[in-house]
């Protein structure tokens, strides 16, 4: 079995066994059990950074079997440095999820616990799958632990959210199997991702491929305008179901975009990349607008995710290297921060039981330790420079002056609002006077919280301070993608 | 052709000695379980499914009664899966019969005159042959849907099902007399050659086709001749209504083939534009009325019109612009989509019966709510079968969608390329319904707290159906191998 079988296998079989044996009066094996196929799915993942080979830009790690002759369809595993960061992030934010949810979820452990762990192996799935039905069965798979998972352990409007969530999703999806099936047609009866890749494709032929794949992915990223079921669903949706959406369901989208639309249909992607960098732009802007007028808190961290996942599409449609490799730092950067602001909202919603920004005041005073955690993620969300969030966004920024002034220029104004709708929610919820009985009593973080927020807080550093070897792993691919995008692929 | 040539026809012939076995046989037995009856019934059905698997395998086409049937590779898969389909069926229903005092010696002999009757439809090459096991199939399905005569609601739907099922076999019936008046043969290879000849009126070919259309989407249930389907699953004992919506399902997708395909082939043209009508019409009708039902059974019987119309849009792409290189991909798409239909269906109304007890039929979408807490285990099952349904991957549903999708794009018609988008649109709005039961189970509180009565051997099929449905899905190869197989030497002959 191969790295990357490992990799999107073991979570699953953790995850059933979990289902299997799970017992709801004796939660703590169960726990246990969880936390240890999470931190050996993520051990597994750690043997692919070091055996990456950065000098090039093929795929590594292939495995390749025949799985239905019928339509000749293969498993067909691979990453490159496009998507290898994906893998170990993956696991390492489900790790950090089941931490998340210790003593915080009481009913149904060990569902709740299981589907986590398999939708770590979906997901994982999608960013290794090179096959095009095997990428689709592993992104539509997805959404029914999310649909159970919001549906189930999440808020009071959790049915409406969840069932929002899945029709949404689906809808985009559904359009892209016909495309799938479309391409298995035009390529003469293949699902390989790679031979589609070099498949020369009219332009009215790559203009319709291309609209299914948006259609698809910029419900998942999700872009503006269809970006609505997300607020509902983040809102709703239990910590842990909010960490993994932000922090990797958002990605999968984007990691779409530079797997399908981009090399697939280049010609029309040059042709139309206005739409999309006009879409980014909205997101940045009106929704870092909409972000700063939020009363609640997880709703603030949801619209301030579509802005920032609006910067990771439009490096990516601006075809330089430093916006594409800048798009993926992002991608893995808000990975890391917007998963450590849910958690943080999670720990205050686990003592007050509200994520109104008004129900707080002067946490700092009650709760220093946490409070420290919660501005260091606050900046990074804001993109203060040495935090994974300055980064990405730097990049892009660089890479939009290149392509046009007046993008780089309007995509910049995002660290205005960014620090905006970060800071004014920080100074009403920590900063300030203790301002009711709620806030006097509250504990500060335990060992646990303060375990993972501590790894987060690592991570996010990290990534701002030395980001060389984020970045190094992803140079050829990139270059090798934007060289392709540039060349005509019409016949 | 002329030869009587006995040996193909041992499955039938021990079918029908074996039915009246059963029949005689129970008159014998007086304990209220009827264990012998259940138990020979099994066998007998068993080994019919043995026999046709076997003479599959060896893949021989033959014909018997001097042409009056043909044996081939399809018509001996699709018997196989009838006789599987109808063992399942008999073992989901073994406990609900008993505890509602229908375990009755009647209801084995019946279903095995059903099986009978679908057996001889699979392998008809001859008009009248269609029509005998048609009838035969259907008569025994009335008698079956009013076995509880004192009950109103299965009388009334025991009398719909009779009038409009007459009603379509004498469509049928039209039609295919006028096929006869204009080719002059009964013989299914005859008519095809006379079609092809060229020198048949061709207004009354299409004035009969019509009518054979017609007949057949009664049987198939497809809108707007569906009116039937959620009446008579609703009201039938649930037993029964496992029953209608297995096994049958194969025989009519076996007539469609051996009427339409192999005997008027010639009129493809004529019989798609009419199947592409029946197919968007059933996916609209089906699906979004099954939004608006409460009754856990009549949302099932829409969803069937639904799923049935995907089943007739994969058939509708056979020929394209009088070329048929697509005609075998089209149609094992239509299969293989049958066979994962019926098998994930099985197990909804076995669930249903599984979750009733005496007084209570647990029929309502709100019966199950809460389900997940009172067995998880059952709540999964179900779930599976649900997102089977509604052709979410890994499940077996979607790979059964992806091939007739596949058979539609790969006709290069821009109108069938529209209509793979409108069936995956309206396979959004189907997912709507499905969803809410997956939420009735999963979110809502439990209404019923009574213990569900275990029975072990159901629960044990019950998971093993769940578990095929889920893992079939991903290693459907073999199967999706079988159905082309057997389509394709259908066609060649």
């Amino acid at each position: 079995m191969g790295l990357l079988s490992l990799a999107i296998w073991l979570p699953i079989a953790f995850g059933v066994l979990l289902l299997a044996l799970g017992r709801d009066d004796n939660a703590r094996p169960v726990r246990a059990l969880a936390l240890i196929g999470a931190l050996v799915s993520l051990l597994a993942t750690l043997p692919l950074i070091t055996g990456f080979d950065r000098g090039t830009a093929a795929m590594q790690f292939v495995e390749k079997m025949p799985w239905i002759e019928r339509f000749n369809l293969h498993y067909h595993l691979g990453v490159d440095g496009l998507s290898l960061w994906f893998v170990p992030l993956t696991a390492f934010i489900t790790v950090v999820v089941i931490i998340s949810a210790w003593e915080v979820i009481t009913e149904r452990v060990a569902q709740y616990m299981g589907a986590f762990l398999i939708l770590s192996g979906l997901m994982i799935g999608v960013f290794c799958a090179l096959d095009g039905m095997l990428f689709y069965v592993f992104f539509e798979a997805t959404l029914i632990p999310m649909y159970i998972i919001i549906g189930v352990w999440g808020g009071p409007r959790r049915v409406y959210a969840a069932f929002k969530f899945f029709l949404y999703t689906l809808l985009g999806s559904l359009l892209m199997l016909v495309a799938l099936v479309y391409l298995y047609f035009k390529s003469g009866g293949s699902f390989d991702i790679l031979t589609w890749h070099k498949l020369p494709l009219s332009l009215p032929v790559q203009t319709l491929l291309f609209v299914a794949f948006f259609a698809a992915f910029s419900v998942k990223v999700p872009m503006w305008p269809v970006h609505t079921w997300l607020p509902d669903a983040h809102v709703e949706a239990p910590t842990g179901g909010s960490v993994v959406l932000a922090a990797i369901m958002l990605k999968l989208g984007a990691y779409g975009f530079l797997r399908f639309s981009m090399p697939i249909a280049p010609d029309a992607a040059r042709e139309y990349d206005w739409v999309i960098i006009g879409l980014s732009l909205i997101a940045v802007l009106y929704i870092g607008l909409v972000a700063l007028v939020q009363q609640d808190m997880k709703k603030l961290v949801a619209y301030s995710s579509i802005a920032h996942m609006g910067f990771v599409t439009l490096g990516f449609f601006i075809f330089n290297p430093l916006g594409v490799a800048g798009g993926i730092v992002q991608m893995v950067s808000h990975g890391f921060v917007s998963g450590a602001m849910f958690l943080c909202i999670g720990v205050l919603y686990d003592r007050v039981h509200s994520r109104e920004i008004a129900a707080y005041g002067g946490v700092t005073n009650t709760m220093p330790k946490f409070a420290a955690f919660a501005v260091l993620f606050a900046m990074a969300n804001a993109g203060l420079p040495g935090t994974a969030g300055f980064v990405g966004e730097w990049m892009v920024i660089l890479g939009a002056v290149q392509h046009n002034f007046w993008i780089a220029a309007l995509a910049a104004t995002t660290l205005v609002f960014g620090a905006a709708y970060t800071l004014w929610m920080v100074k009403r919820v920590y900063f300030g006077d203790v301002a009711n009985e709620h806030v006097r009593q509250l504990a500060d973080i335990n060992g646990r919280e303060f375990l993972m927020l501590a790894i987060l807080a690592a991570a996010v550093l990290a990534m701002g301070l030395y980001p060389k070897p984020f970045t190094d792993v992803m140079d050829a691919s990139v270059t090798e993608l934007l060289r392709h995008v540039a060349a005509p692929k019409l016949n | 052709m002329t030869a009587m040539n006995w040996p193909v026809l041992y499955p039938e012939i021990w079918q029908l000695a074996m039915a009246c076995v059963v029949l005689l046989a129970d008159l014998f037995v007086t304990g209220a379980e009827r264990s012998t009856t259940f138990w020979l019934t099994q066998f007998t059905v068993g080994v019919f499914a043995a026999l046709h698997l076997v003479y599959f395998d060896a893949g021989a086409t033959a014909y018997g009664m001097k042409g009056l049937v043909v044996v081939d590779p399809m018509g001996h898969l699709l018997a196989f899966f009838a006789a599987l389909a109808v063992m399942v069926t008999l073992a989901y229903a073994r406990p609900t019969l008993a505890a509602r005092d229908m375990m009755k010696g009647e209801f084995y002999t019946l279903t095995l005159f059903v099986l009978l009757g679908i057996s001889v439809m699979c392998s008809a090459n001859h008009f009248l042959v269609v029509y005998l096991g048609l009838e035969l199939m259907s008569l025994s399905l009335y008698a079956l849907t009013a076995l509880r005569r004192d009950h109103a609601v299965a009388t009334e739907a025991a009398m719909k099902y009779f009038v409009l099922g007459a009603l379509a076999s004498g469509f049928l019936l039209y039609g295919l007399s006028m096929m006869y008046g204009a080719t002059g043969s009964l013989e299914i290879p005859r008519v095809f050659e006379q079609i092809a000849t060229g020198r048949i009126n061709n207004e009354v070919l299409v004035f009969g086709l019509v009518f054979v259309v017609a007949g057949l989407a009664f049987k198939l249930g497809a809108a707007p001749f569906h009116m039937w389907v959620p009446d008579v699953y609703q009201g039938a004992p649930t037993a029964v209504t496992l029953l209608i919506g297995g096994a049958p399902k194969f025989a009519a997708f076996a007539i469609t083939i051996r009427l339409l395909v192999e005997g008027m082939l010639g009129l493809a043209v004529d019989w798609q534009q009419m199947f592409i009508v029946l197919a968007v019409a059933s996916l609209a009708l089906g699906n979004i009325a099954a939004i608006a039902q409460r009754n856990l059974k009549r949302m099932l019987a829409y969803s069937t019109i639904a799923q049935m119309g995907f089943v007739v849009l994969g058939l509708s792409a056979g020929v394209v612009s009088g070329n048929t290189l697509s005609a075998g991909n089209a149609y094992s798409s239509a299969m293989f989509y049958i066979v994962s239909y019926v098998f994930t269906t099985l197990g909804t109304f076995g669930l249903i019966m599984y979750l009733s007890r005496q007084g209570f039929e647990s029929e309502e979408i709100d019966d199950l709510a809460g389900l997940s807490q009172r067995s998880p285990w059952v709540a999964g099952a179900m779930t599976v079968f649900m997102f089977s349904l509604a052709g979410v991957p890994p499940m077996i549903g979607f790979f059964a969608k992806l091939s007739v999708i596949q058979a539609l794009v790969s006709t290069n018609v821009t109108l069938y390329i529209v209509l793979a988008v409108v069936a995956v649109l309206f396979s959004l709005v189907g997912a709507f319904y499905y969803l809410r039961v997956v939420k009735v189970m999963w979110f809502d509180v439990p209404v019923q707290t009574a213990p569900i009565e275990r029975s072990q051997g159901v629960a044990a099929l019950l998971a093993a159906n769940g578990l095929a449905v889920l893992v079939l899905g991903p290693f459907s190869g073999g199967l999706m191998a079988m159905c082309r197989d057997a389509i394709v030497r259908a066609l060649a002959t």
